[in-house]
Parts: structure tokens; sequence; C-alpha cells
């Protein structure tokens, strides 16, 4: 595991962030470990699900069922057999009563055999990203040559997070896809059909601070003046980025059909929407701060359902079997904060690790943040304009300085495609090393802010 | 889920209670018993030389000598059980019964082997029979003879005795009657279907469910007489009735007549009359059961099935051995692919399916998913067979696989081009099998690097119900991928027949002139129905127009013309209007039309029914059977001379297993012997006459009737 930057408190300051909050300033990390016995880990593939968008009542698949169905066609196209792993680890946050320690039921289910060791791990939405981490420390560690690890989520299977009215909500909402429009454009929601949003926060709320994930994005965006058109602009080009690169084939190989037990085919993240716009998204109403706020359920990461799996190998293991290694695993970064400011997760373990690095903002040829909110990946962007925050919270000389938006979430992300907490920092990892071979680059960064105040961060370098 | 379980495969000999370890009591050939201290004597079966338990003539024998044993120890209660893994018994050694012509000599032995099972009954301790996995036939009526049944988890029991033109012999008919719902035990006698572990309890045939582990404190709570019986209820107290009976018998004639008929079944019939009149007093039932099986047995219908298991039994030993195969690589989804690789994965093989249309491939995942929840027992059960079979959009499967089942349409450049793409990604053991049914294997061997390695394994439709597969060899192929093949059929519980390359192989060959003189007919202005008729009178399970729409007229047409352009076959000539109808997507059942009209769900049209099934029809005009039977008995004796087929015994097997040919006649060939040679070749000249060449007898009748071949049923 790594050793996460140890927090510094500060008293609250600046900017109407809140009485509440209290920004951790990031301390870069001090053990110059014996990074000489340190050996290389890579990723030589991954594969997963289409994210599937909650429909009103259970999905098709429970979360186990989501990892065998991308599991066993990675597995299948691999040269080493389901057995020769050392390991499976699996994030995965609202487990189901009937597959408790889903990483070892999937196992099971993916034949790879009774003596097969697996664990779950659960960071909320960085659990995806912590599951490649841990394996990454053991392999690099020498403790493990070939290890499978994903993250999976059904939040529609979650009791926790639908309440009843908010499925009696997501009915409505999902039986008007095609009618979605017409209500949009009718006056846009009823009050009551958006509740159910509210419904949804008991499981996406800070039991601390017991602000909706939706209020911390609110904060930030108002601590750095993001408007509800720039957050309504970004979630638009998510939604024609992620149809581009569908049309154009760029999530082949990465994305493989699911088939369900009745025969259904689902082929794609269904959540994508090319045809909305800006007129469209401004109709809707926010959903967690009425009737001013600016985060609604357009410029929101989707409710989905998904699972991801990458495999990692150390270079003993790509020898053994002939692996091609897609990136190498440089480093990882994991931060904590102040939970109502959880959205700027991603400048605090993205900075320390740089500068542990000694890299700067233009060595990073791509990016990859989780879109939990359009409001919080805007405040972070900004936030690494900000010569305040960088200095005080960055300890950074100078400002980090804007990211290049063509060098961002190039494919879209969990705005269009949605958001399975557990799978999605399995996702961006497994997708940065993808888009980063397709266009080329040599280096890419993946991130995200994790409920509860945390951020993770993952360097990957291809090979 | 594939767990290895190799923890359990050391521990598990630990797991069977077989009673007092060490030397036992006495030791007799099948059976060996123990006394523990508390003076429970373990009675154990355990047949020698054999794998299963089934119930001779010896066993019961050894059984008399065990029980007169048993008056000279102290013996507090008696503990039956089998020794052997596979379960309890499988039901009578069918091998006492072959052959056999003298009902009275069958009743001697009967009323023999009833004192045996009688003494068991009323021995004055407790009786406890332990029953684990099959308990089958007279296996399950020496259970019924015992006071109490313990079952363990998994066992199930049946009478399939129905399926081979009988009834219960040995004391089943009344036992069972009189231990649970009467009806309930009359469904399962005539039904031939078995009650699983959880049905068993319900219906009362057990007083007890237990793990393995648990076996013996149940035995030892049942001698103590702290098990309380299951029993019949209100219902067996109604039935003890006449009236009520009488009742009850009409409905189960009216209901059986659906899938037996009387004519040719009269099995299930004689039960019936047997309980009815007898119901409710054991002693006369019994005297009527052993005077209605013997006379059963000596039956040619029962001679006749009895043959057809052992033909299964003979086909089943060619599918002994090691295949080799865990993985399998299905290639086309369509309804064979489809279906041969949702069966693999249900018989716990790892499959990959692929196709280019990833819908079919969905939708073949979810006609496997419906077949899982109609045929296997638990839903467990159910997603690990779906776990197994993957849908395989990008076709990666075929690297790891050991068997190559390669199913696309039916035109040799496209089997090619598979095989061009396929082949280099092979394992280098790896076997490469095609599907067809009328492609040369000569044909698509060529240009493949080993031909060695490439066969043809020929599944029937539907797949999950049709047991044969023919594995069709040719020049170049290995010896050993033939008997991994075989093996492979072994592995998937169905029964390989290997057959050498010609076009249509035997079934389709032997099927095609069957069906393409029933278009003749109909031709000729005869209602189809009628023609279905004249078919199922002789005992076929469906009509050749009725087969025809299920096998696709397409794929009829496809093999008809095939074989008219490769063989000499005398055939009619393929009516224009089935080209017509094939052009026109009229192409059978699974087109929802072809002959007849069919609803959604693939069942006949609800007006089609009542004409084809109507029972006041005239009797069919035997001169129209002998026209559609006799012209495939014809071609098997040329193919038995052209050494397509080994023997008559596995052609007998492949029309029967492959195509369902009236099971009650033995098979065509042995029908052909039971009718007599000469009269189907006189036969034959006379429709020659009549009809034209297509009749005219081959030269491989003689043969036939001089032949070395014993039909098996009189094997000793």
């Amino acid at each position: 595991m790594t050793e996460a930057a140890k927090p510094v408190s500060r008293p609250a300051s600046r900017r109407g962030v809140g009485r509440r909050t209290s920004i951790t300033a990031v301390k870069p990390r001090t053990s110059a470990s014996s990074a000489a016995q340190k050996r290389p880990v890579y990723l030589v593939d991954g594969a997963r699900t289409p994210f599937i968008r909650a429909r009103g009542k259970p999905g098709p698949f429970t979360p186990v069922d989501l990892a065998v169905q991308c599991g066993r066609p990675l597995l299948a196209r691999q040269p080493m057999a389901p057995e020769d792993f050392d390991l499976v680890i699996l994030g995965c946050v609202n487990v189901i009563a009937d597959e408790m320690n889903p990483a070892r039921v999937a196992a099971l289910r993916l034949g790879m055999g009774e003596a097969m060791r697996a664990f779950t791990v659960q960071i909320n939405c960085g659990s995806g990203m912590q599951s490649i981490d841990t394996g990454f420390r053991l392999i690099e560690g020498g403790e493990a040559e070939l290890i499978l690890a994903g993250g999976s989520e059904a939040l529609s299977h979650a009791p926790l997070v639908l309440s009843r009215k908010a499925a009696g909500w997501f009915g409505q909402f999902a039986t008007a896809r095609t009618a979605w429009e017409r209500a949009a454009s009718l006056g846009g929601f009823r009050p009551e059909m958006i509740k159910p949003v509210i419904g949804l926060e008991r499981g996406l709320t800070d039991p601390l601070t017991d602000l909706s994930m939706g209020q911390t994005a609110e904060i930030i965006g108002h601590a750095f003046g993001i408007t509800r058109e720039q957050a309504d602009a970004y979630a638009l080009e998510s939604h024609q980025r992620l149809a581009r690169a569908q049309n154009e084939g760029h999530l082949k190989g990465e994305v493989i059909a699911s088939v369900t037990p009745d025969g259904r085919l689902y082929d794609h993240d269904d959540g994508v929407r090319p045809d909305t716009s800006m007129d469209k998204l401004a109709k809707l109403k926010p959903a967690f701060e009425k009737p001013h706020g600016r985060v609604t359920p357009g410029n929101s990461s989707q409710i989905t359902d998904g699972a991801s799996w990458v495999i990692l190998a150390s270079e003993e293991a790509v020898e053994k079997y002939g692996l091609q290694p897609m990136a190498r695993i440089v480093d990882s970064e994991w931060a904590a904060l102040d939970p109502s400011v959880m959205g700027l997760g991603p400048t605090l373990c993205c900075t320390a690790l740089m500068k542990r690095r000694g890299l700067v903002r233009d060595d990073i040829d791509l990016w990859e943040i989780n879109e939990a909110f359009s409001a919080q990946v805007l405040a972070c962007l900004a936030a690494w304009e900000d010569e305040e925050y960088c200095s005080e919270i960055l300890g950074l000389d100078a400002p980090f300085g804007a990211l290049d938006r063509e060098r961002l979430n190039v494919d879209g992300g969990a705005i269009s495609l949605g958001h399975p907490v557990g799978a999605s920092g399995n996702r961006i990892v497994l997708h940065l090393a993808n888009a980063m071979r397709r266009l080329g680059h040599k280096q890419g960064m993946a991130t995200e802010c994790i409920g509860g105040g945390q951020g993770g961060a993952m360097l990957l370098e291809v090979v | 889920m594939e767990v290895s379980g190799r923890i359990w495969q050391v521990l598990e000999r630990r797991n069977m209670e077989l009673g007092p370890e060490g030397e036992p009591t006495r030791a007799l050939t099948h059976w060996r018993y123990t006394s523990d201290d508390e003076g429970i004597v373990w009675l154990l079966l355990d047949r020698a030389g054999e794998s299963a338990n089934s119930i001779s003539e010896e066993v019961l024998d050894e059984l008399h000598t065990v029980l007169d044993d048993l008056r000279n120890l102290s013996v507090r209660g008696l503990v039956i059980r089998s020794a052997k893994k596979s379960g309890f018994a499988a039901g009578a050694d069918l091998r006492d019964f072959r052959g056999i012509a003298d009902a009275g000599e069958v009743e001697k032995r009967m009323r023999r082997a009833h004192e045996i099972v009688d003494r068991l009954a009323n021995l004055a301790m407790p009786t406890v029979a332990v029953i684990h996995g099959y308990c089958l036939g007279a296996g399950f009526e020496l259970a019924l003879a015992c006071r109490h049944r313990i079952a363990v988890r998994g066992a199930s029991f049946g009478f399939p005795e129905v399926l081979l033109g009988l009834h219960p012999g040995l004391g089943g008919t009344f036992r069972l009657t009189s231990l649970i719902d009467p009806v309930e035990a009359m469904t399962m006698m005539l039904t031939g279907r078995s009650a699983h572990t959880a049905k068993a309890k319900a219906l009362g045939i057990v007083d007890d469910v237990v793990e393995e582990r648990h076996v013996a404190n149940a035995v030892r709570a049942a001698i103590d007489r702290k098990l309380r019986r299951g029993g019949g209820g209100l219902k067996a107290g109604v039935l003890a009735l006449g009236p009520a009976r009488r009742m009850a018998a009409s409905r189960m004639r009216t209901e059986a007549e659906k899938s037996a008929p009387k004519k040719h079944y009269p099995a299930p019939y004689r039960l019936i009359d047997l309980w009815e009149e007898h119901g409710g007093d054991a002693r006369a039932m019994q005297k009527a059961e052993i005077r209605s099986f013997s006379q059963l047995l000596v039956s040619q219908t029962a001679q006749n099935l009895i043959r057809v298991f052992f033909l299964r039994e003979q086909l089943k030993g060619l599918g002994k051995g090691r295949s080799g195969i865990s993985r399998v690589h299905v290639i086309g989804a369509g309804t064979m692919g489809g279906d041969i690789a949702a069966w693999c994965a249900a018989r716990g093989l790892s499959v990959t399916l692929t196709d280019l249309d990833p819908k079919a491939l969905a939708l073949a995942v979810g006609r496997a998913s419906a077949f899982y929840a109609k045929r296997l027992h638990s839903s467990l059960d159910k997603r690990d067979a779906l776990d197994r079979l993957m849908p395989d959009f990008e076709g990666v499967g075929v690297e790891k696989a050991d068997l190559v089942i390669e199913a696309v349409a039916e035109k040799a450049e496209v089997k090619r081009r598979v095989y061009e793409a396929v082949v280099p990604r092979m394992k280098p053991d790896a076997i490469l099998a095609t599907n067809t049914s009328s492609i040369p294997l000569e044909v698509l061997r060529e240009g493949l690097p080993f031909p060695g390695r490439f066969l043809g394994l020929h599944f029937f439709n539907p797949v999950t119900r049709m047991e044969l597969v023919e594995i069709v060899s040719h020049e170049g192929v290995a010896d050993d991928t033939l008997m991994r093949a075989r093996a492979f059929c072994g592995d998937i519980s169905r029964l390989p027949l290997p057959v050498r390359s010609a076009p249509g192989f035997l079934v389709n060959r032997a099927l095609t002139p069957y069906l393409v003189e029933a278009f003749t007919l109909f031709d000729e202005g005869i209602p189809k129905e009628e023609i279905d008729r004249a078919a199922r009178d002789f005992g076929m399970p469906m009509g050749p127009i009725e087969l025809a729409d299920r096998i696709g007229l397409d794929i009829c047409l496809e093999v008809a013309r095939m074989l008219k352009e490769r063989l000499s076959d005398p055939m009619p000539d393929i009516p224009p209007w089935l080209v017509q109808k094939v052009e026109s997507g009229a192409t059978g059942r699974k087109a929802g039309r072809g002959l007849y009209a069919y609803d959604e769900k693939g069942r006949p049209r609800k007006e089609e029914v009542k004409v084809s099934e109507g029972a006041e029809a005239p009797r069919a005009d035997p001169e129209m059977t002998d026209r559609l039977i006799l012209p495939m008995l014809n071609i098997l004796v040329r193919l038995l001379r052209e050494n397509i087929v080994e023997d008559p015994e596995q052609a007998d097997a492949a029309m029967i297993f492959g195509t369902g040919f009236a099971p009650f006649r033995g098979g065509p060939l042995h029908y052909a012997r039971s009718r007599g040679i000469d009269n189907i070749v006189s036969r034959l000249r006379e429709l020659e006459k009549r009809h034209g060449a297509r009749f005219a007898p081959d030269e491989g009748w003689e043969g036939l009737k001089s032949s070395d071949h014993v039909p098996v049923a009189t094997l000793p």
C-alpha cells in the first residue's frame, strides 16, 4: 500500500468555501524508499462491460455477473490459463447480500480455480483504482507476478442507494428516455421526479458532513466560480466525445458486449445522448440545491451498472507467457481532504505524485479525470490555475497551469457513460492506456475524486 | 462453477457411511454385511465386476441366504445400502430378460423373486434402506420392501420399466400405490419419470432426507423408532374405493394414449387395468402383477425395446475412453451451433460460441438459458452452465479449444474460409470438426494442414433431444482423432455412431427417400395429414411431412439435391413446389410455415392438429406405409453393403436415436427381419412394378438374410 500523504489541517479560509471546509495541504512523500528494488509492473490487457444505465428496476446483472461478463472474454483472449493468476482484487462499493466478497465469487465463476485468492476493496469512487494500486504494489514488491484487478458496481441493485421513491423516479425517468426530451421541453421535471435523486443521496451522502456529493460539487463550483453554463457546456462535450469514440470504434476491444440470460445484447454505453444540446441541458432543474444551484442531472455523472478489469503482470510474467504490455504503471498516489470539498481530491494527489517524480504539467500527455460532476472537474482545473490555491494548498511556487482540454477525457467520461462507482477508477486507467496508445502519447495520468474526501491518481507510461 | 476439488478428492473417501469398518461378518459375491456393537446389521450391495448395481437373480438368491443368516443372529435392525458410488441400484439386470419367450417360465422365476422380497418386507425388526444416487426399477422395489427409506440428498427414484414395454414386476405396483398417493404412484410408473430427492420426500417415498455425513445418526433414529413414516394420506383412502379408481383409471388411459398408443405400447394399459381391478388389495395385485409382467416380458414390444436398450449400451460403449476435451469452440450460432454449444456447457464443458452477428450470439444464449431453466435442477446449475457458455464476440476461444466445431452455412466456400482463418490459431493437438450434413468431408478436407485431426461430428436437430451423433471419418483421419471424438460424445451423454464419409452419411441418406416419397404421395393428391398418420400408425413419433417441416424444408431440399447429384440412389424427383416453398421463405417450423402452419411457439396451429391427429380417421393404407418405410430399409441395406456403417445393429440404433424410428419395432432392419426378408423383397418388387425403379430391391438383401449378424437381443 502506498503511504498516504499526511494531511495537515488548516483553518478554514478563503473565498466562501464554507465554514466546514478545511483543505489539506500536500506534503510530498519523504520515504525515498528503496526504489532500486522495485520491479516494473505492466498493464497487459483489460476489458469492461458496456456501462448500462439504471432504468428504474434492478438491471440485468449483479456486480459479479458484470465482472463475469467482461472477465470471461478478457481471460479467454490471454495466452495463459485462468488458473495462472496469483490473485484477484475487485473494487465494489455496494456489495449485494448474495455475493459477499464479490472478488472471490467472480474468480470462481470465471473458472480461475478453487485455489485462487481473491479479496474485495472498497474506497468508494476509488475502489476500481485501489484494486489496481494494491496489485501494482504487490507485484512491484515481488509478492506476485500476475494479478487480475477490477471494479464492479450494479447501482441499480443497490437498495441503499435507491430509496423506494427513487426507484419510482428512475422508472419514469427511464421509460421517458425517448420521451425525455419531450418531458424536458414541456417545462422540465416536476419536483417529485427530482426528489428521488435526494433519495440517492443517502448512499451518496457524506456521513460526517451530511452533504450529498452533488452539494460538494456545488461548494467547490462556487468557490472557483464555475457557472451553470460552463458546467452544461462541459457535459455536452462529454456526450459528444463519447458518441464520437463509439462511432469511430475507439472503444473496440475495451468494451465487450454483455448478454443477459434471456438473450438481450448490451453492446454500448447506453447513457450517451449524442443529440443533447445546450438548450436541452439548460431546461433541467438543479438536482441538489434548488432552485439556484448549478448541478443538474444533465451535468452530473449517471447512475449506471458496469464492470472493468485489467491484467497486471511482472516482467517475468510478461516473458513467461509472451504478453504484450500496453503500459507500465509508473506510480500512484492517494490523498485525503475535507469531505465537503472532496471534489478537489485530484489536485492534491496528482500534484503530490508529480512533485515526487519531478514532473511538470506538460510532461503529462493525456489526462483522465473522472467526471463525478461537471462543476467538480472544472473546479479542479480552475484550482490548478488559481495562484492562491496552488501556493497555499499545493505548495507550488507558481500555478500549476491550465490543462489542454484536448488532452483531457478525450473520449468522454462519467457524465456521458455513467459512473458505476466501484468500476470507474478501473475504467479510467484502462481507457487512459488505450487512448494513449491510439493517439501516440507517452505519459498519462488517471485520477478521481473520492466520496468521503479522498483522491487517487495513477501515472502510466506507454511501452 | 469449475472447481478442481483437489482437497475433496482426498477427503471424499471418508464421506460415505458404510457401517462398521473392518472385516465384514460375511461376504458373498454381491452382498456383504457387518454387525455393529449396537446389533445393527449393515448389509451392502456391491455387485462383483460391475460399476453400478443391478438386481439379478443371483443378487436375490444371495439376499435369501443373508435373510437366513439373520435368523441366527441377534439383530436389532437391518440397514441396506449400496457400496457403489453411482447409486443404490439401476434396476433389474436386463441380461436376465433377454431373448425370453416362455411366459410360464418367467412367471415361475418371478414368483420365487417375490418370495425373497416378501421375506425382507415381513421381517419383524426395523429395516432401513439408505439410498444415494439412482434408485430405479427393481432396486426401488427392494427399497420399497424396507420399512424406512432414508435418502441422501441427490437420490432419485423411478420406475423406467414402461420405457421397456413393461411395468414394475417385483412388487412395485402394489407397494408404491399403497405407500403414497396412488395417482402419483401410477403417474410415476406410467411415465417412467424419476422423482428427485425433494419430490420423493414430498410424495412420501422417503421418510427422511439427510446429507451423507448424517446417515449413521439417521439410521439409528429410524431403528430406535424415532423416525415417523410418511404416508399416502386421505386420497389413498378414497381411491381404495372401486368407483373412484375407475374414474381415475379412465383419465389415465386418455392421458397415456397421447404419448403411447395402445396398439404399439400395451404396458401402460395393463398397468392401469391392474390397479383398477386390484388397487387396495395387495395380495391380489401382487398375483396379477406377476402374471401381467411375465406376459409383457415375452412380448415383441418388450423384447424389441430391451433390444433398443442394449443398442444404446452398445453405442455408449463406443463413447468410453478419454477425449482430452474440456474446452470447445463452436463457430456459427444458428440453431445447430447454438444448441450444440448450449448442450456441451450443460454437460460441464467450457464453451466459446462465436458468430459474426452479435445478435445471433445473444439469441443463442437466450435459447440456452430457456433450456437450462427447464432441464437443470437448480438455479446454481443454471448459472454455472451459463457461465461456462461464453458468447465469443472476438472469436478468441479457438486458441484454447481442444475441439473446434464448425456449424456455419452449408456452403463449401464459406466453410473453407472459416477453416483458413481458424486453423492457424488452433492448438497443435486440437480437433477440427464440421457439423455438415451434406458436404463430403473429402471436399472440405482439401488444403487442411492436418487432415488427420479433421472429421465430421454430425448432430441432429433438436440437439438437446436427439441422442445420436454421427462420427464421420474419411481416408485421412487419424484413429486417435476418431477415438477422442467418440469419447467426447460419451462425455456429453450423446451416442456416437461411426460412419464413413459418403453423401448424407447414414441417417440423412436413409431418411431422404422417406421424406421425398412423402412429397411424392402429397403430389399424388393424398392429404399431408393422411401421409403423416400412416407413418404414425406405423409407430413413428411424427409423420414425414411434419418431420420435414421440423428439419427445415431448405435443408431437406439441399440434402435431397446433393444426394441426387452425387449418388445413384434411386429416388423420386424433387417436386418443383418444394423449391418454390423454400424460395418464398416457407422453410418449415422455424419460419412459422412450411407444409403446415405454426404458431409463435413452433406448435402446429390448432386447426392443423385437429386434422392430423384425429383419432376417428380411417386406418392408413398399408401400401402407403410400405411406400414410405421400405425405401428407407432398402437404402440401409445398401449402406451396409457399402460399409458406410459397420453392422445392422448400428444402423438400427442410428435410425432410432437419430430419427426416432419406431423404437418398439427394434429398428428398421430388425423390423425387416421380423417381417421376413423375402416378404420385404417381394413387396419391393411389386412397388417397383407399380411406381418405378426407385423401389428396386438392393442386392444386399440376400446377404442380410444369411447374415452373420445376430440380433443383439438374443446375444448371450
